[in-house]
């Protein structure tokens, strides 16, 4: 079970809800990941074409815990003002906190994140902080009362895997009970079972499932490979070497001596 | 009056908010409202006075990452 703040949850593996061709195929790539947490925004809403609404009934249809997050907000006032919004309109005091410091890279303004971190948990949010991999935001976001982090796998969307391998390693060494959520850059399964190998404790997929050419068939693979992951850290993986190890037992080896 | 309402300048005749949000087409949707960059919960509408050049922001779900 994954515990998150007051709540656990079964699957290790939640889905953005972005950019799937239809609401029918969002529908059916979340029940193919079984995933538990979705996550959602909230977007200026026109009068007459209320699509915020239909959406938010596709949700409701589907049953399943929903992670609002403060994507778009450059500055602590903005996404503060939006997390309380979301949690009017969504009813969770879950926030997927986003400060975006830098265009190129969506990088998250870590020092802005931290702000916004302290003032939310001050006011009863339970925050989940998009940020780096560097340690002493990480220790100064646990400071502010988070009690789970997301660190990035690579830039939003850009498919390129866990890209600091020695960083990501370091920060879940440096803190083995804190829940460790990977979000964001992840493109095939293959990247999300390493996740879950390297020890994190679940993973968020977005764009790799959404912009997959089936990405009903993708979120099921998703599922399998967090599986896999979670499988083999429980069953201890074997170190790495640098020179090889016969598997076969060399007493009994003919023409040998 | 005019307001901007989500970023489009916008004609009302409502005084206070929960007023506008009907008026302008908003009446039975699931929306969350900030005037001038704060946040008004649903309960402080009607008590929520806007005035010429207001900026008004209606958000509602949409999907997200």
């Amino acid at each position: 079970m994954l515990q998150l703040y007051q709540t656990q949850v079964r699957s290790h593996l939640m889905l953005g809800t972005a950019r799937y061709p239809s609401p029918a195929v969002l529908a059916d790539a979340v029940r193919a990941a079984r995933a538990e947490v979705v996550t959602v925004s909230l977007r200026r809403e026109s009068a007459g074409e209320r699509a915020g609404q239909a959406f938010w009934a596709l949700i409701r249809e589907l049953g399943v815990r929903v992670l609002p997050n403060t994507a778009g907000c450059h500055s602590v006032k903005e996404a503060v003002t939006t997390a309380h919004m979301a949690r009017e309109v969504f009813g969770t005091s879950w926030i997927k906190l986003e400060v975006i410091g830098e265009e190129d890279t969506l990088q998250p303004d870590v020092f802005g994140l931290v702000d916004a971190a302290r003032s939310l948990c001050a006011e009863g949010f339970e925050v989940f902080p998009y940020t780096t991999e560097d340690l002493v935001v990480a220790e100064r976001l646990l400071a502010a009362g988070c009690r789970v982090l997301m660190p990035w796998g690579a830039p939003i969307g850009s498919g390129r895997g866990l890209n600091n391998l020695f960083g990501l390693k370091a920060l879940r060494a440096h803190f083995p009970e804190v829940p460790l959520v990977i979000d964001a850059g992840l493109g095939v399964p293959s990247h999300a079972a390493q996740a879950l190998e390297l020890g994190f404790d679940a993973v968020l997929i977005n764009t790799a499932v959404a912009q997959a050419r089936d990405p009903v068939q993708m979120a099921g693979a998703f599922a399998q490979a967090v599986e896999a992951g979670l499988a083999a850290r429980a069953a201890g993986p074997i170190e790495a070497r640098d020179f090889a190890v016969p598997s076969t037992p060399l007493p009994g080896t003919a023409f040998r001596g | 009056m005019k307001i901007l309402v989500n970023g489009a300048w916008r004609e009302t005749q409502a005084a206070e908010l929960e007023r506008a949000l009907t008026e302008l087409g908003y009446g039975a949707s699931v929306v969350s409202t900030a005037v001038n960059g704060e946040f008004i919960a649903a309960a402080q509408r009607t008590r929520t006075l806007l005035a010429e050049g207001d900026r008004l922001e209606v958000l509602s779900p949409m999907q997200g990452g």
